[in-house]
């Protein structure tokens, strides 16, 4: 590895404590609670271990200022940024068509090695090559989509895989084609970062840290959310479920608490000659509720939708039973199609789209119909114990929007919550029907998966 | 501050690498860390990957006790910290030997009748120590408070006897498998190290280290089959212990190389889930399970 020295060689040289005060605020801007307590303990712990050896500032600095391994990846990012790795591309490129195939060449080398730091200057070298766009020899910006288009690294997957192969096929050589593709796909991210780096040498690091690290997973906005982003949400479905599921099962314990069991207090005062010395609690049955979703699924929430039933279904022991109804401008059942979705969660919403009846003679939504026919054809789902759950940006598409209807089934339920993905601000903006709807069931703004996870919790019942 | 077990990053990898524990560079970067800064070491990660082998580890190449406290649901202040021998008091008290009411009292609550538990056992002690807080997120939230106070000050209040401060402040580290989200102030106290799956390279001198006579090019398989497990949206992917289980069981059978037929028929070492076998099995080809 390259040693790098912060505030060596590169024209914006400034000093390890500016540094340190300039990645701390950057990542607070990201919404990491850091103390200066805690900076102070990243400036002790730099000292500890010098700078001779980049990866250890990385790892004293993360150790030091993080609090959970969410954080990690917009940390490294913005680590990147404000301790780049010194040194850059060795051999200055032109860009020429007989560039572009030696550097291909040597990066199908590394990349069958799978050789850390080679593809690290390979990153260094293509972007200086191939990644400058603007005029003149210093030009404007630095693309990694330029880089990347131009290099095109996934095209090495065959020759990659021919200098690997070993002469007798084993077993394992038949994964080796995911192998080479996850190599690719980081050699991929290692090019995003220098590109990233070089961009932030010329506009100034803070503006690029602030704007260009994306932020975690679960801060994610459901309806910007794009595929791999989705994909994302969904790894962080499960430890959300597990966290909720113990805390819902510890508020139950709680509020089993605190009732004297008369009968039983008095029959365990006998051995005390009728002095109650220790009093019992009532045990209180687990009343576990019956949970209700209706979700819109059309185009423009249904990333949201399916976030939340995957949620629902990882919490389903957590409910006597659980139901999920989903709808565009008809309703439909889907709790099968959820139950066996199981195995292949991404497929999800295509499924439900493909195999259940959710559309009648046009694709949008229709909350009004949707609902009336939810209130007549499922009134049998919604009874005293039941919690809904109506998912869905309430966005009617000028239609009736048929408050009778939820009325009904809010008088029939316990309790109603209705999380809509948008901001407040733009609730009853167009053909928002959200301030009708939201007088008469509990409506809640919901746009990311921590705070769904936050308000899931907040909302069920004991 | 510090605890002065180790003098630098490097010694603390070649240190730890003695008793079998290779570590990555994060965890002897931390380690290292924690030892110089005299902080409380906070470690998560997925089951299995040795955050409590991290600490015994610690414990075994520093020559220092290891206490253990290991945490459940419902411990609490007498089974972290300490309660007195209330059976032993009442003896005492007995077989009194006529002196007043107040004599008694103090001589009860003297040290003899106190029982200490990890935590004070850890201040308390003189001798190096290694403090182990396994499974933290499994305590109730009242602990993490008394938790707080411990690590921040390294000293306990019994109100008989008063403050006790360490004579030596322990390696401490902690452990959880963020069943539950520790508190912000639990962790602004401690360094925090997410031990997640290790490095191929780092992985495959771990499966040779704890399974020696397995063949290195066998080695070297399994690791990219458990690479590979990792890689699939499974309910639980296979972790280190895992991997070192699959190669001792392969070792075992006298397997020299994977097929097909060796790795349908040991999946279950590495799986832990009917359907995650399933699913994996679909993946690596194998014929019908």
């Amino acid at each position: 590895m390259t040693p790098a020295v912060p505030g060596g060689t590169s024209a914006d040289a400034s000093g390890p404590v500016e540094r340190l005060t300039g990645l701390v605020g950057a990542l607070r801007d990201h919404g990491f609670g850091i103390g200066t307590g805690e900076t102070v303990d990243a400036g002790h712990a730099l000292e500890a271990v010098g700078f001779t050896d980049r990866e250890r500032v990385r790892e004293a600095l993360a150790a030091t200022l993080l609090h959970g391994e969410r954080q990690r990846p917009v940390f490294d990012r913005v680590f990147d940024l404000y301790f780049p790795l010194g040194g850059g591309g060795r051999t200055a490129l032109d860009g020429t068509a007989a560039d572009l195939a030696e550097l291909r060449e040597r990066l199908a080398d590394a990349l069958a090695a799978d050789d850390g730091a080679a593809l690290a200057v390979l990153a260094a070298e293509a972007v200086g090559g191939f990644g400058g766009y603007g005029s003149g020899p210093e030009t404007d910006g630095w693309s990694s989509y330029q880089t990347l288009s131009r290099l095109r690294p996934e095209t090495l997957l065959a020759r990659v895989r021919a200098a690997e192969r070993s002469e007798e096929p084993e077993f394992a050589d038949r994964l080796l084609d995911d192998e080479i593709r996850r190599r690719i796909e980081a050699f991929r991210e290692r090019v995003r970062t220098e590109a990233r780096r070089r961009v932030a040498e010329r506009q100034g690091r803070d503006r690029v840290a602030r704007r260009a690290v994306a932020g975690t997973a679960d801060g994610v906005d459901f309806l910007l959310a794009g595929r791999a982003q989705l994909d994302e949400l969904r790894r962080t479905v499960r430890p959300l479920a597990r966290k909720l599921a113990t805390r819902l099962a510890a508020r139950r314990r709680r509020a089993a608490r605190g009732e004297i069991d008369l009968r039983r207090t008095l029959r365990r005062s006998l051995s005390t000659g009728g002095v109650p010395v220790r009093p019992v609690l009532r045990r209180r049955r687990p009343g576990r509720p019956e949970l209700v979703l209706l979700c819109d699924v059309s185009g423009s929430v249904a990333g949201f939708a399916q976030f939340t039933m995957l949620l629902v279904q990882a919490l389903h022991d957590q409910f006597s039973r659980v139901r999920v109804f989903a709808f565009v401008n008809r309703v439909d059942e889907v709790t099968g199609l959820i139950a066996r979705g199981a195995a292949d969660p991404a497929g999800l919403g295509d499924r439900i789209l493909a195999e259940a009846e959710l559309t009648g003679w046009h694709g949008q939504s229709d909350y009004g119909t949707a609902l009336g026919e939810f209130a007549d054809r499922y009134a049998e789902a919604v009874g005293p114990r039941t919690v809904l759950f109506v998912l869905g940006d309430a966005r009617t598409n000028r239609a009736d929007p048929n408050l009778a209807a939820l009325k009904r089934v809010a008088d029939r339920a316990r309790r109603v919550h209705w999380l809509n993905p948008e901001q407040p601000s733009l609730w009853g903006t167009g053909d928002s029907e959200a301030p009708a709807y939201a007088e008469i069931v509990d409506m809640r703004p919901c746009r990311n998966s921590r705070q769904l996870g936050a308000l899931i919790g907040r909302l069920l019942p004991v | 501050m510090t605890t002065g077990f180790f003098s630098s990053v490097d010694d603390v990898a070649e240190r730890l690498a003695t008793t079998g524990y290779l570590a990555s560079r994060a965890v002897a970067t931390t380690v290292f860390l924690a030892d110089r800064l005299g902080k409380p070491l906070l470690v998560e990660g997925p089951a299995g990957v040795g955050k409590t082998e991290l600490a015994k580890a610690v414990a075994e190449v520093t020559g220092a006790r290891l206490v253990r406290l290991q945490c459940y649901e419902g411990v609490d202040e007498s089974r972290a910290l300490y309660e007195w021998n209330h059976a032993k008091q009442l003896l005492r008290i007995t077989s009194g030997r006529g002196e007043s009411w107040d004599e008694t009292r103090t001589d009860i609550f003297s040290e003899e009748f106190l029982l200490a538990r990890p935590l004070l056992t850890a201040i308390r002690s003189e001798e190096p120590t290694v403090l182990l807080i396994d499974e933290t997120d499994k305590a109730d939230v009242e602990v993490e408070g008394l938790l707080l106070e411990v690590l921040s000050d390294f000293q306990v209040t019994v109100p008989e006897l008063g403050t006790i401060a360490a004579a030596r402040r322990p390696f401490v580290v902690l452990t959880s498998n963020a069943s539950r989200e520790l508190s912000e102030a639990l962790r602004r106290r401690c360094l925090f190290l997410h031990i997640g799956f290790p490095e191929e390279e780092l992985e495959r001198r771990i499966v040779t280290r704890k399974v020696p006579g397995l063949d290195a090019a066998l080695a070297t398989s399994v690791v990219r089959v458990v690479g590979a497990l990792r890689a699939m949206d499974l309910r639980k992917v296979p972790s280190v212990s895992e991997t070192i289980d699959w190669a001792r069981t392969l070792l075992a059978l006298g397997a020299d190389r994977l097929d097909e037929g060796v790795v349908r028929d040991s999946l279950g070492v590495l799986l832990k889930h009917q359907d995650d076998i399933v699913k994996a099995a679909a993946k690596l080809d194998l014929e019908a399970v």
